[in-house]
């Protein structure tokens, strides 16, 4: 019977390659299809096979806790850094930027367009009872809505369930349900550009230095997980880090614009 | 409309990255389904025919596994086959097998319980003549299980109707990775995800032209295959 589950499990599982990793990655890089650009030079130049797997960044960070992933590829730098202090990481390297936006819609209720700043558009959405959707989901994005209300000295979760919705989803469903309820949302300009269900909405807000994003690569420890593909992964964050992967982070563009910005030192 | 179109225009041009995940799909839930019907049917017969205490509450749990949130089932097996879990040395994580093994333990208790149903009526039937026969054990659980095939095989399509519709298991198991773990549920979520509300339709819509044609196959054989032995 051991024989026949042993025979079983190796005629199931999929070879795994010790060219093969795995990246634990926030959406907004698989949904804009940043890695169905990259990912095949990649492939090309170093021979290394890269699965990702999409999830948030609160996620993928846990799910590279537990060993699950090579390399992170996520936008919350202070939970990276704790990430990386815990020893989970072997380092963190800043790779790419680009910014948040708040879409809305087009007729902007709380006439957030006129905000000064984003706080001020924030203070705006509350006060004039305006739907605001949220990820809710501790995500790279969600950690950073609530560093902003808090900046804003308001406390969204008191209108819980009235104006202020927490889908506990992806991007790309949140960004659903707010286009669906004429909500506000908070997003990535990389997922919004590339959204395909936009109806009536538009980007309400824009251009605070506030809102910048960062994004950052970081190979999993091999002393806390000594199950990963160290040099895979070293191989796949050297290459992004290159001259070759900032200028192919550049060369990416849909509708003729750049979603992400290179700035790795 | 536009749906209908945009799957048509898959399938005409024969899309190699639709027919990838299809296969996927399909390949995923019939070893899944396999598995579960060598489990779940002798399981469900004999749970049927056998007498010992606490046989009634086994019954209830099955039922009640059969309510069992796929999520619920993805998690479990995650956590099981996590590097950082019990079986994480298999390295199985996002890899097709764990979709396969997510799938056994969700739809095995269906199986179970609904062919457990079946053979109980069966039994009604036959137990006093099986008695007299001498016909008891494991040969009882294979005369049940050959004499009641036709109405058993509604028992393991509904086992396949979960398996191929289910997304909540094998995202989290299988990650929904590009060319690995991708199948027709996780393709919709994800472009569902992307906005693109017409073209994950039109994935619905090929997964349920698929769904439709294993029922038309499996029901078809089973038809002629009883005319035949009637005639």
């Amino acid at each position: 019977m051991k024989n026949l589950f042993i025979a079983a499990t190796l005629a199931l599982s999929t070879p795994s390659l010790a060219d093969t990793i795995i990246v634990q990655s926030t959406t907004s890089t698989k949904n804009s299809g940043f890695y169905d650009y990259l990912l095949p030079m990649i492939k090309k130049d170093t021979g290394i096979q890269v699965n990702v797997v999409a999830v948030g960044t609160g996620q993928a960070i846990k799910n590279a806790r537990r060993c699950d992933g090579d390399v992170l590829l996520v936008h919350a730098k202070e939970a990276e850094e704790k990430f990386v202090a815990d020893g989970y990481g072997e380092y963190r390297q800043d790779l790419m930027y680009n910014d948040f936006v708040i879409i809305g819609p087009d007729t902007d209720p709380a006439d957030v367009a006129g905000a000064s700043d984003v706080i001020d558009a924030l203070q705006r959405i509350e006060q004039a009872g305006a739907k605001f959707a949220s990820r809710g989901d501790d995500s790279g994005t969600h950690k950073k809505e609530r560093a902003l209300w808090q900046e804003a000295g308001i406390d969204p979760v008191e209108g819980s369930g009235q104006w202020y919705l927490e889908t506990g989803s992806g991007m790309g469903a949140t960004l659903n349900t707010g286009v669906g309820l004429s909500a506000y949302v908070l997003t990535d300009r990389a997922t919004w550009i590339t959204f395909a269900n936009k109806q009536d909405a538009v980007i309400a807000f824009e251009g605070d230095p506030t809102l910048f994003n960062q994004y950052g690569v970081i190979p999993v420890s091999a002393e806390k997980c000594p199950s990963v593909n160290r040099e895979g992964a070293e191989i796949f964050a050297r290459w992004l880090l290159s001259e070759t992967g900032q200028a192919t982070i550049v060369s990416y563009k849909v509708d003729g614009k750049q979603l992400f910005f290179p700035n790795a030192n | 409309m536009d749906s209908l179109v945009e799957a048509f225009r898959l399938i005409i041009t024969l899309d190699a990255d639709l027919f990838e995940i299809l296969w996927l799909s399909v390949r995923v839930s019939l070893v899944a389904l396999f598995i579960s019907a060598i489990i779940g049917l002798p399981l469900g017969t004999w749970l049927a025919i056998a007498q010992f205490p606490g046989r009634k509450f086994c019954i209830l749990l099955l039922n009640a596994l059969m309510g069992m949130p796929p999520v619920v089932v993805g998690l479990m097996v995650y956590l099981l086959l996590s590097r950082s879990g019990p079986l994480g040395w298999m390295g199985l994580l996002y890899t097709p097998t764990a979709m396969i093994i997510a799938q056994v333990v969700l739809i095995t208790p269906i199986i179970a319980a609904l062919s457990n149903q079946v053979i109980e009526h069966l039994h009604q039937e036959y137990s006093d003549t099986f008695y007299s026969m001498g016909v008891t054990g494991r040969r009882a659980v294979a005369a049940y299980l050959v004499d009641a095939r036709y109405a058993l095989t509604t028992c393991i399509l509904a086992g396949f109707g979960r398996a191929i519709a289910e997304v909540g298991a094998v995202i989290i198991v299988g990650g929904n990775i590009d060319h690995l773990t991708r199948v027709m549920t996780t393709a919709i979520a994800l472009e569902t995800s992307k906005g693109n509300l017409t073209l994950a339709l039109a994935l619905g819509a090929i997964l349920l032209t698929l769904s439709l044609l294993v029922n038309a196959l499996v029901i078809g054989v089973r038809e002629y295959a009883a005319k035949r032995q009637y005639a």
